[in-house]
């Protein structure tokens, strides 16, 4: 029985990696090939879809644009929530938890029901189809994600540690960013992944708000299944090349996201 | 040096921490802060330290009024009960920490750190991260960070409390003699009376923000001006009995029976007649052996043996007592045992709890 015990887990991964194989299957197959039948790897291996997609604009600057708006996203999302995060960890003031809980109620909502007033919002400010526009967006849910996530990491600093750093002599600024940011650089890492994959996986406020300057790759997939037939290949080969940034992400901050887990905040 | 609090207090939100509270702290010996658990020893410290800003009243240091001075630009040191330590930076960057904000040369950091790290037996770890060091090294490189600076004003925090056995007794020798040398101005908050007299020095108790008595250690042990202080400074907890004075003489009564009588002592016997508190420490109250002194009887809940000393909680009067004696005494839990009081040692405190005769 417990030389079989390597089976269940096997068979469990196996099962999991099965959608993604298939993918990256289908993306070194020909449409004619993957229309024609079964085949559980390419009979014709090619490359030709992924060509496409490094050679055509339309297709390359959807990942562009992606990548651009999810970083300026985690970039503002983290640097608005430590400050606020750090508020919410060290002092009491007046519907300080109030204020904490309604944070979290922003997640709640689809952020369907924000499309109409942002789309609106935008074309006034001149924020539509912009790089900026689309990271703002996703602030509205980042934000309070990335304050829940660091608050949770400040809290775990002793207030002892301010304390020391200012008998030691330091200001405010200094401490902050010579000792406590390093302190919780875990924290400032696991936030800043949940920015970047929730930034990164929203497709409706992104495609909502965009038209062609911004737009981003996830929308490109749908319009090109919808126009051009089914060029299936060429979509299975976007479909790889938008899960890697995700897994190197993920591969940087592996370590940091049992800690997170740990401190009940993710 | 000297550091003054007059009539120092602070209140958070309606609520009184600490109460108007008048301390002259002198430099050499430490000045020792004895209280239980949130009696306001760390409160008072960041008041000291101008961590926290008094509601009212003012503190002096060397002759200066530094009440509204941040604490940044006053010349303190703090070691907190937990280890704290800047766990991005290596053990020798943490003891410099306080010198590199300073803008110290480099040369003169270099062998400060490296002078305070060899007193502290931390030469070795000096490349290491706090937490790859075991806890009384953490506690050191928080110590030595202290050291380094040369402060005016060293507040120590319990700074034992979380350390095992062995390594507290060996910090608590070292501790006097590292800052001894430094001429600052020490306070030491402890929850512990045994190593208030260990340290020696003076000694103020805490009671709920109130300062109750100050003084050298070992007076204010043998001599607290009230109950307050006294029951602060014992441990096992002072036995407390309602006396009766009459005339020349003194008797512990419960429901108007003499449980026990002796003649009064000198201080008491000038006092008017009535009802006094006795305060006995444990080590007063002792196995009855027929030597003459007053005898009582109590029923015992808990017998504590260690291997040389002996501790029996019982019950006398309805209160809880508590006898410390040398060598072993074979104590049966429920049974009632006779205790003699060494009366003459006793404290007798008024309505008010203040000690007859102080």
């Amino acid at each position: 029985m417990r030389y079989l015990s390597w089976l269940v887990p096997t068979f469990y991964i196996l099962f999991l990696l099965m959608p993604i194989y298939w993918l990256v299957a289908m993306s070194f197959k020909t449409t004619n090939e993957i229309l024609g039948g079964f085949s559980l790897y390419p009979q014709v291996w090619t490359f030709d879809n992924y060509a496409v997609i490094f050679t055509d604009p339309s297709w390359y600057w959807g990942y562009i644009n992606s990548i651009i708006y999810v970083s300026l996203n985690t970039v503002v999302s983290v640097g608005v929530a430590l400050p606020a995060a750090y508020a919410f960890s060290r002092y009491r003031f007046l519907g300080d938890k109030h204020l904490f809980f309604w944070l979290l109620t922003n997640r709640m909502a689809p952020p369907a029901v924000f499309a109409l007033p942002f789309v609106q919002l935008y074309y006034a400010v001149e924020l539509f189809d912009t790089h900026i526009g689309v990271a703002l967006a996703h602030c509205l849910f980042n934000v309070p994600l990335a304050v829940w996530i660091l608050e949770g990491f400040m809290r775990g600093v002793p207030r002892e540690l301010d304390e020391t750093a200012y008998i030691d002599g330091y200001s405010f600024p200094r401490f902050f960013t010579r000792i406590f940011l390093p302190t919780i650089r875990s924290g400032v890492g696991v936030a800043a992944f949940f920015c970047f994959m929730f930034s990164w996986v929203e497709l409706l406020l992104a495609k909502t708000l965009t038209k062609v300057a911004a737009k981003p790759i996830a929308a490109i997939m749908t319009k090109t299944a919808s126009s051009a037939g089914y060029e299936l290949g060429l979509l299975a080969a976007a479909g790889v090349l938008t899960i890697i940034p995700g897994a190197i992400v993920i591969y940087f901050v592996r370590n940091y996201i049992a800690k997170g887990f740990a401190l009940g905040r993710v | 040096m000297t550091l003054e609090l007059r009539q120092v207090a602070l209140e958070v939100g309606g609520e009184t921490h600490i109460h108007p509270t008048d301390l002259r702290l002198e430099r050499g010996g430490f000045n020792i802060l004895l209280g239980t658990t949130r009696a306001g020893k760390t409160t008072l410290m960041h008041l000291m330290a101008g961590l926290e800003r008094p509601t009212a009243g003012q503190v002096w240091f060397e002759g200066r009024d530094v009440t509204g001075i941040s604490v940044r630009r006053r010349n303190v040191a703090m070691v907190h009960q937990q280890f704290i330590n800047y766990p991005s930076l290596s053990v020798f960057e943490n003891i410099a920490s306080p010198l590199r904000v300073a803008r110290m040369a480099r040369a003169e950091i270099d062998a400060r750190v490296r002078e305070a790290a060899d007193l502290l037996k931390l030469t070795p770890m000096l490349g290491r991260r706090p937490d790859e060091l075991s806890g009384g090294q953490q506690q050191r490189t928080a110590i030595a960070r202290a050291l380094v600076k040369d402060a005016d004003l060293v507040l120590l925090d319990e700074p034992l409390a979380n350390l095992d056995y062995k390594l507290r007794e060996e910090l608590r020798e070292e501790l006097p003699r590292l800052f001894e040398a430094k001429g600052a101005v020490v306070v030491y908050a402890t929850t512990e009376p045994s190593e208030a007299l260990l340290l020696a020095g003076h000694t103020a108790t805490l009671h709920e923000g109130r300062v109750t008595g100050f003084g050298p250690t070992g007076a204010l042990y043998r001599a607290p001006g009230d109950l307050l202080t006294a029951q602060v400074f014992s441990e096992p907890p002072i036995n407390l009995g309602r006396v009766e004075k009459r005339g020349g003489r003194v008797a512990l009564a419960q429901d108007g029976a003499a449980l026990a009588e002796w003649d009064a002592p000198a201080a008491l016997s000038e006092a008017a007649d009535g009802t006094y508190t006795m305060g006995l420490r444990p080590h007063f109250v002792q196995p009855a052996n027929g030597s003459g002194l007053p005898e009582v009887e109590g029923r015992v809940l808990v017998t504590e043996l260690s291997g040389s000393e002996s501790v029996a909680h019982f019950e006398l009067a309805g209160q809880p007592w508590v006898s410390q004696a040398h060598g072993i005494h074979p104590f049966e839990v429920g049974l009632t045992a006779r205790f003699a009081l060494e009366t003459a040692r006793a404290f007798y405190f008024d309505g008010a709890g203040r000690r007859v005769g102080s």
